[in-house]
């Protein structure tokens, strides 16, 4: 099983590939900024430094709270909750 | 009367009827073999229009073929053959009858061109696809069966007395596009009955209560089917509709914030299945070509990428017996290609490039933005943010990784499934990339020519970032995103309650009616017959004796057969029912055509 050995050999070594992916995400908003041309953007705010890094994490921050806000305003409830 | 059209959902109730009577050697050639036929006629289809039959005062068209149905009923095709692939090895002759029966409603509905032919195939659907919920055979199983029946045929009877009156009013039964920038009552009445099978808010429980609730096969072809019929039927008659844009992008969050809450894997599909036909319904709101192209695209990478998805969650269940996220966890040395594919279908609903969902959903947020819609175009791009969140990162994580928290017989039992599901898996992956890098592939069959690029530099690094920011969110709140053994209330929750309020309420009343019939019973018909009884067994006795005892014994057969049928099983009888209905629309049609 090859699959399994790779998922072991990177398990073994997290913080390395923690790392390299910190690593790339730099490289990539680095991209953004140098190399992508905006001309194609839609709006203004596009051409921000790293726009869409930020809208990525702040949507994915929001998102997670307010769901689980949601949630646990009364709509997540125990498994049996519909049995009589 | 013209000349005969061979409809691919005929080769399919034909070979639907057949299933129970081929032997068990030749089964899984005949499971492929029919699928493939269905497939190779949906390939030769030319377009024009066919199969027209007049029956009583009405014209009905049974193949309407043009680029919209075309590529609808290519991948519906194509799915119907994977997902045979996919449950192959399924001895239960039911759930293969029932999902071929449901494919062909939905093909039926592709092609059709009038409303009644439409009607006709639409409820097809519903009741054949309801037993693959109840061939799971649990005592949930058996409430959601009937909850989604409920649901539907709510929706059908809209869609029914919408269609009537507006074919009152136009005088034509044809299903052509309707005026949709002043709609009138049957116009919204048509809308309800479509965006019920697309499950828009607040129309929309039934999908995560049935979907999650099927067979592990069944939920693989319920996933693709019955929604995007109703995209398509969207696509045909209500282009345009500015009501649904706001719909559309609702459904689109709404589904990710009930992915954050759900536990159940399959569940967590469900939702984003609301989620992506969020997009397909905000396309065909805004209704330029680049969206109704959009809307085509998405729905034909969507059934590739959610049939895999459905697909790998479906394994686990089938391998494991568990989908819930609180029941399992580490079981990626057990089944590590399970996690690949699903990993594949997970980056391809996501929209990375180079898998599918990146050249079609980006066409839809394009044609938001190029209609100066700006809301919709970043509200869809939030919604994005949610899918990668959940179906890319949050299924394959706590399944294979995360804490374990399976026990020790799951995990004995967890190990990759049979070859089968593997192939099957492995075709829809293939499938995913080949559409994200072979463009033309998809975009030529769409309806309108296509005058979109995806590779440009400029979205390959807006996708990137949201994406890869998306994780990185994800492993720093990953303690807040913790799977709780909990479910969650959704609008199902006013008619189970309801219903219930409602069985409180009337049940002195009918308990008073009932007690009072089986007395009359008992005195009316328990004691004269009793008495009866005793006299003839006397009379038996004494006069006929030996010489009736084989017409006795023939008379307790038949009575036994009866009652055999009379058990009251409600499923058996309407499985029957079910069978003559479509025995007698098969009969139609071949007549129909002589």
């Amino acid at each position: 099983m090859k699959l399994v050995k790779l998922i072991e050999f990177l398990r073994a070594r997290l913080k390395t590939v923690i790392r390299v992916c910190c690593g790339l995400l730099a490289l990539l908003v680095l991209a953004d900024i140098i190399l992508v041309d905006k001309e194609h953007a839609h709006t203004a705010v596009e051409h921000l430094w790293g726009f869409w890094s930020v809208f990525g994490f702040l949507g994915c921050v929001v998102i997670i709270i307010v769901s689980k806000w949601f949630g646990h305003a009364g709509i997540m409830q125990r498994e049996d909750y519909y049995d009589e | 009367m013209n000349s005969f059209w061979l409809h691919p959902s005929l080769i399919l109730i034909i070979g639907a009827l057949l299933v129970p009577f081929i032997p068990g050697r030749f089964k899984r050639v005949f499971l492929l073999l029919v699928p493939a036929l269905v497939f190779a006629r949906v390939l030769t289809l030319k377009s024009g229009v066919f199969g027209q039959v007049e029956f009583l005062d009405w014209d009905l068209v049974f193949g309407r073929v043009d680029k919209l149905s075309l590529v609808f009923g290519y991948i519906m095709a194509l799915m119907c053959l994977i997902g045979n692939l996919y449950g192959l090895h399924v001895k239960d002759d039911r759930q293969h009858v029932a999902a071929w029966l449901y494919v062909a409603g939905s093909i039926g509905a592709i092609f059709a061109g009038d409303f009644l032919t439409l009607f006709l195939f639409w409820e097809l659907m519903a009741f054949s696809s309801v037993f693959l919920i109840w061939a799971r055979g649990r005592k949930e199983s058996l409430a959601a069966g009937f909850r989604y029946l409920l649901v539907h045929v709510a929706g059908g009877l809209a869609l029914l007395a919408g269609m009537v009156w507006h074919c009152r009013t136009t005088g034509s039964w044809a299903f052509d596009p309707m005026d949709v920038t002043n709609p009138t009552v049957p116009v919204y009445l048509i809308m309800i009955g479509f965006i019920l099978n697309a499950a828009v808010p607040p129309l929309h429980a039934w999908l995560p209560d049935a979907y999650g609730e099927a067979t592990f096969n069944g939920s693989v072809f319920m996933c693709a089917f019955t929604t995007k019929t109703a995209v398509y039927a969207l696509c045909r008659g209500l282009a345009g509709m500015d009501i649904l844009v706001p719909l559309g992008v609702a459904m689109a969050l709404y589904g990710v914030v009930y992915a954050v809450l759900e536990n159940d894997s399959r569940r967590l599909l469900a939702y984003h299945i609301i989620s992506q036909v969020g997009y397909m319904v905000a396309g065909v709101g805004l209704g330029t070509q680049l969206a109704i192209n959009g809307a085509c695209a998405h729905a034909f990478a969507h059934i590739l990428y959610k049939g895999l998805l459905f697909m790998g969650c479906g394994a686990v269940l089938h391998m494991t017996g568990e989908s819930r996220f609180t029941q399992l966890g580490g079981l990626w040395r057990k089944m590590p290609w399970t996690f690949v594919f699903t990993l594949i279908g997970g980056l391809s609903i996501s929209a990375f490039p180079l898998f599918s969902g990146f050249v079609s959903k980006s066409m839809i947020v394009a044609a938001g933005f190029e209609e100066h819609k700006l809301w919709v175009g970043f509200l869809l791009m939030l919604a994005s943010v949610g899918t990668f969140l959940h179906t890319g990162l949050k299924v394959p994580y706590f399944i294979w990784f995360g804490k374990n928290q399976a026990s020790k017989e799951v995990l004995d039992r967890a190990k990759d499934p049979p070859w089968n599901m593997n192939a099957a898996m492995a075709i829809a992956s293939i499938l995913c990339i080949f559409i994200g890098c072979y463009t033309p592939y998809l975009y030529n069959m769409l309806p309108y020519a296509v005058d979109y690029h995806p590779y440009t530099a400029y979205h390959i690094s807006e996708t990137l970032q949201i994406l890869l920011f998306t994780a990185v969110g994800f492993f720093l709140l990953l303690k807040k995103l913790e799977p709780e053994p909990v479910i969650s209330l959704d609008f199902d929750w006013f008619y189970r309650m309801g219903g219930r309020a409602f069985l409180k309420f009337a049940r002195r009343p009918v308990q008073a009616f009932d007690t009072f019939v089986g007395e009359l019973y008992r005195y009316a018909g328990l004691i004269p017959l009793m008495l009866t009884a005793r006299l003839s067994g006397l009379f038996d006795m004494y006069v006929v004796d030996g010489a009736v005892d084989g017409l006795a014994k023939a008379v307790r057969g038949v009575g036994q057969r009866l009652r055999g049928t009379q058990r009251g099983q409600l499923q058996e009888n309407l499985t029957f029912a079910f069978g003559v209905g479509a025995v007698l629309i098969l009969a139609f049609i071949i007549l129909a055509y002589w």
